[in-house]
């Protein structure tokens, strides 16, 4: 087994990182500046039932550190994305993960069924959308809400399910747990948390969705802490991520407990940062005289 | 066609007018790829986002950007020194189409909206060009312009230098005297839509080049979203950093 080599749920990745969901779409611009392939794998860009146009624009306003951003899932639908993306990354020799989004219970298992008849190697589910039939409230707010749609999707999906966490909660280890205990094979966390921004001049948000998801380097010490908290919690792998912008972050991040980590916002600084995190890793795997750098999650020994 | 990422050594980096810097970068590959109304994106020090920046003038190994200092992106880019290196992705976007361009071609820039159009009227056969600027000495580019082009039309809104007035009113005469049978422009969004009424109007072919705030800069995270009537984009969005930032101005839904 190579030094950098992860298995999570069942599905092997040459190495633990991953871009992550909505940074990368699916992986078609990145591959015009290095072969996607170098990668351990790919998040494809959140999908719905149907097409979704998303926000108006502006949908990116930056942050000290970070980036807010109100794209409001813009997809072409699972139908296009069967048809048009998914062969093609299929191809680049990475982990192909589908992230599924919906608005409704019904909407993202009949998401999920598609992708479950597809080649896709795992599925994402993204419990941060708003559930149009519970009042607006994300899925995953709650314990009770985020375990329901866990349970619903769990029925119909053939993959290995990976569920997505919000951070916008007050105890992300119920969460986990509740999401465990519905046959989750994987977590990953965390998406965005929400911000607002606001033009002096103009006395108005500046996204004209008025709020947005914030990530990037000023969301990492939530996102370690979030996910050493869930480690301690539960047993399934969990993919880290939240504000990963260099191969320390990515060796923290595991510290705190994840087999795997995604890269998103840190692409937009520089579109190299996932292969030089991967660089970065093995060498300190190296240095470190690890036999893989499995040995590094949750290694970090919290104080009594 | 594949993006780059290069480090690009400083040239020169000279204030040209109140906040304006008029910036060359060396890097022949760039050079070599880039069209007229593509666009660069800068790193910035330590900002997250990367800056973009249209491409004014193309050289053997230079690209040539000018701007303009509205925040601490840009601010940070002027206080870079010759000699310098810049992290730049580029060449960006889809430019102005110029192929079969007729001779009375008509470039409109206005403010900082001007910059592309130099390198675009210097790729076209003597033609006409009318900036907008909002006084005198927020004029940038005139000399360059007037060296590139057969004629060249100044508007100012106060009077200050030129035709007092837009570049609409220009247009329109141009228009009616009959030489004008290609439109490209680039400036506020107000005026772009004014320009591509009148284009409508009279059937002339015209194309815009838009801005949005942005992310990637190559299509991926579809920040950058515009409306648009083309049925190519299926989720009713192009995205200016991949799919612009020129669009067929017919094909613009203006919000
Ligand atoms: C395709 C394209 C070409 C451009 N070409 C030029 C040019 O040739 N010369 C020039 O002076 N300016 C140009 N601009 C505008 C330029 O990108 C902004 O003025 C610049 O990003 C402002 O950064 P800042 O940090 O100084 O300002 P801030 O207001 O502090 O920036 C905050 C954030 O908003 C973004 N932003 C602010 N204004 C704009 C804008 N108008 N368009 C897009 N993003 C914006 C910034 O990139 C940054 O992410 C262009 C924009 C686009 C989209
Ligand atoms: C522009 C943009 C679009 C995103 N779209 C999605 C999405 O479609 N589905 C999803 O699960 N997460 C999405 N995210 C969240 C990211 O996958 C990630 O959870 C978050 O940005 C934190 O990681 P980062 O700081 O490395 O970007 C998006 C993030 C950004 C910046």
């Amino acid at each position: 087994m190579s030094l950098l080599q992860v298995t999570i749920a069942g599905v092997d990745f040459k190495n633990p990182v991953i871009a992550a969901s909505g940074a990368y779409g699916f992986g078609r611009e990145y591959n015009r500046l290095y072969p996607i392939g170098k990668l351990g794998g790919v998040s494809c860009k959140g999908t719905t039932l149907h097409t979704r146009s998303g926000n108006p624009a502006p949908r990116i306003a930056e942050t000290p550190s970070g980036i807010l951003n109100s794209v409001g899932l813009e997809n072409p639908g699972v139908d296009h994305v069967l048809e048009f993306d998914l062969p093609w990354i299929l191809k680049q020799g990475t982990v192909v993960i589908s992230n599924v989004a919906g608005s409704t219970v019904e909407e993202t298992c009949a998401t999920v069924e598609k992708f479950s008849e597809s080649k896709t190697d795992m599925i994402e589910l993204n419990i941060s959308c708003p559930n149009v039939k519970q009042g607006g409230a994300a899925f995953g707010v709650c314990a009770d809400s985020a375990a329901a749609v866990t349970r619903e999707v769990r029925r119909v999906c053939k993959k290995p399910l990976i569920v997505k966490l919000s951070p916008n909660v007050a105890d992300i280890g119920e969460i986990a747990k509740a999401v465990e205990a519905e046959g989750a094979d994987a977590l990953s966390l965390i998406n965005t948390l929400t911000g607002m921004r606001i033009d002096i001049k103009t006395r108005r948000p500046i996204l004209r969705n008025n709020t947005g998801g914030l990530s990037g380097p000023a969301v990492f010490p939530v996102a370690v802490r979030m996910v050493s908290e869930v480690y301690r919690q539960v047993q399934i792998p969990i993919i880290g991520l939240g504000g990963v912008a260099s191969w320390q972050d990515g060796v923290e991040m595991m510290l705190a407990g994840a087999s795997a980590i995604q890269v998103g916002t840190a692409m937009f600084t520089d579109p190299f940062t996932p292969l030089k995190i991967i660089d970065g890793m093995e060498e300190y795997v190296r240095e470190q005289g690890l036999s893989n750098i499995s040995e590094l999650t949750g290694a970090a020994k919290l104080w009594e | 066609m594949n993006y780059m990422e290069r480090v690009c050594p400083i040239a020169a980096n000279e204030p040209i007018g109140p906040g304006f810097f008029d910036l060359t970068v060396q890097s022949a590959d760039m050079a070599r790829a880039a069209a007229c109304g593509q666009f660069v994106n800068i790193r910035c020090g330590a900002k997250t986002l990367r800056r973009p920046i249209s491409i004014c003038e193309i050289g053997e190994d230079t690209l040539r950007l000018v701007y303009e200092v509205k925040g601490e992106g840009t601010a940070w880019l002027s206080q870079r020194k010759a000699g310098e290196n810049l992290e730049i992705l580029g060449p960006l976007g889809q430019g102005f189409k110029l192929k079969n361009a007729p001779e009375n071609a008509v470039l409109i820039g206005g403010g900082i909206g001007t910059p592309p159009m130099l390198q675009t009227a210097k790729a076209l056969k003597n033609p006409t060009a009318i900036l907008g600027f909002r006084t005198r000495n927020l004029m940038i580019l005139a000399d360059d312009f007037a060296a590139a082009c057969g004629a060249v039309h100044i508007c100012t809104d106060d009077g200050s230098f030129g035709h007092h007035g837009f570049v609409t009113d220009v247009l329109k005469q141009k228009i009616a005297e009959g030489t004008c049978g290609l439109i490209l422009a680039c400036g506020p969004i107000p005026m772009l839509k004014n320009v591509a009424a009148i284009a409508e109007e009279n059937g002339i072919p015209c194309q815009v080049s838009l801005e949005q705030r942005m992310g990637c800069g190559i299509g991926a995270c579809l920040t950058c979203a515009c409306k648009n009537k083309n049925p190519m984009y299926v989720t009713g969005n192009a995205h200016v950093c991949k799919n612009g930032p020129v669009f067929n101005a017919k094909e613009v839904i203006w919000e």
